[in-house]
């Protein structure tokens, strides 16, 4: 039995694990294999932390975080890393305090077994600063690493309060893609949609189109992000976007009632609408299956 | 208020979903616009509901008084970077009745998911 197999068996048995396959719509498949190391893999993403959060939307807020690292650690096979794509921390107008949530966000999470990390900010992190203390604590706020063959791209569309990339930043993206075959495995790890999905929300990279542009030449490229704190999933020509849960509160559909206000806490139902995910690479990193996970599995 | 009229800014669109029409082209000779004055602090526009009348040219002059906050109006695809110090002008000629949203879409800190506003056109 794969790991998937089991995966899936355990969401009918158990109900703790919704599985949701996304071959064929996540990623177009092509034919041939590009050069290099492939083979499969998995990853966790975690996003939307909100580390410093008070409110009546979470008020477990102290803890939720804590538990989602011990879940991740209980996973029977470890992901290969770990990517928190934005918004570690709530914003404060008070450097001080930022960088006092920063470091007990990064306390917390060198919990975590996996000790390869990639961390990237939201708006809350740096938007206010434009990523100043959150490079003081986890460095560059866009980057790009490899593994197993896949190329792995994070973009910043936060360090800017006005939701823009910028020039500087696209013209490193389009060098970095430069060098790459037009048939290689490229995820793109991001924390607002590069699309514009609900901009009457702020749910939008005011660059945005641009930075797709320059992906859509690439047959094999998926996007990962947060912001909206709920799974969503799009394809903008064949480039497949899947946003992630949070960890602190769960937000409305897109366009779904006039406020985008958190949904209410349910003390009946504690963490609902939260989780992470896990991130399968399979088919030498062109198809993707997402398996998302609650806080606390039962 | 006149010379801010240089600044014109010539809108159009289509609102597909609430089926407002608006075209911005104020001129000289349709007379002097009703000026409707917003101010924009974290984390509200002040009015936040602004109402119109179809047919009428109107230029609303907001004043920010602690951010560059933006002003995006999605359905007319139309922003704003709104500076402090200046009188940032708006101006709109609302063909038919119905609503239109804006929204800061400037980060402007903790409680900035709350900053918009709506113009609403009655026939």
């Amino acid at each position: 039995m794969d790991r998937r197999h089991f995966l899936n068996l355990a969401a009918v048995g158990g109900g703790a694990v919704f599985a949701s396959g996304l071959a064929g719509c996540a990623t177009a498949r092509t034919q041939g294999m590009a050069q290099g190391d492939h083979k499969d893999f998995y990853f966790v993403q975690l996003s939307d932390t909100h580390w410093g959060y008070q409110g009546p939307a979470n008020p477990d807020a102290q803890v939720t975080l804590r538990k989602a690292v011990a879940t991740v650690n209980a996973l029977p096979t470890p992901p290969e890393f770990v990517v928190f794509t934005g918004d570690l921390t709530h914003t404060t107008d008070d450097p001080a305090e930022r960088r006092r949530r920063l470091a007990e966000f990064k306390t917390i999470v060198a919990d975590l077994k996996v000790k390869t990390v990639r961390f990237m900010p939201g708006e809350h992190d740096a938007s206010l600063d434009r990523g100043a203390a959150f490079k003081e604590y986890f460095g560059d706020t866009f980057y790009t690493f490899d593994h197993k063959g896949v190329h792995f791209i994070a973009i910043d569309n936060v360090s800017d309060p006005g939701a823009k990339i910028g020039d500087e930043q696209l013209a490193w993206l389009k060098a970095d893609l430069a060098k790459l075959d037009k048939q290689a495995p490229i995820v793109v790890l991001t924390h607002r949609p590069l699309f514009d999905l609900a901009p009457k929300w702020d749910w939008a990279t005011r660059d945005g189109a641009q930075a797709v542009e320059l992906l859509m030449p690439h047959q094999n490229v998926t996007v990962f992000y947060g912001h909206i704190h709920q799974e969503h999933h799009q394809m903008t020509g064949h480039i497949a976007h899947h946003s992630a849960k949070s960890l602190i509160f769960p937000l409305p559909a897109p366009g779904s009632q006039p406020n985008r206000a958190p949904l209410p806490w349910d003390p009946s139902a504690p963490y609902k609408g939260l989780g992470f995910r896990e991130v399968e690479a399979e088919d030498a990193g062109k198809t993707y299956t997402v398996t998302e996970f609650p806080v606390v599995r039962a | 208020m006149s010379k801010g009229l240089s600044r014109r800014l010539v809108l159009q669109g289509a609102l597909a979903g609430a089926g407002v029409a608006w075209v911005g082209a104020g001129s000289a000779e349709q007379g002097e616009p009703r000026v409707i004055e917003m101010v924009a602090r974290r984390f509200a526009y002040e009015p936040n509901e602004i109402a119109l009348k179809a047919g009428e040219r109107v230029v609303v002059a907001i004043k920010s008084i602690d951010f560059v906050h933006g002003m995006n109006i999605p359905d007319l695809n139309k922003r704003l970077d709104l500076v402090p110090g200046t009188i940032t002008r708006l101006e709109l000629l609302p063909q038919t009745a119905g609503e239109i949203e804006f929204v800061c879409d400037n980060f402007c800190g903790d409680g900035h998911e709350t900053m918009h506003g709506r113009f609403v056109v009655r026939a």
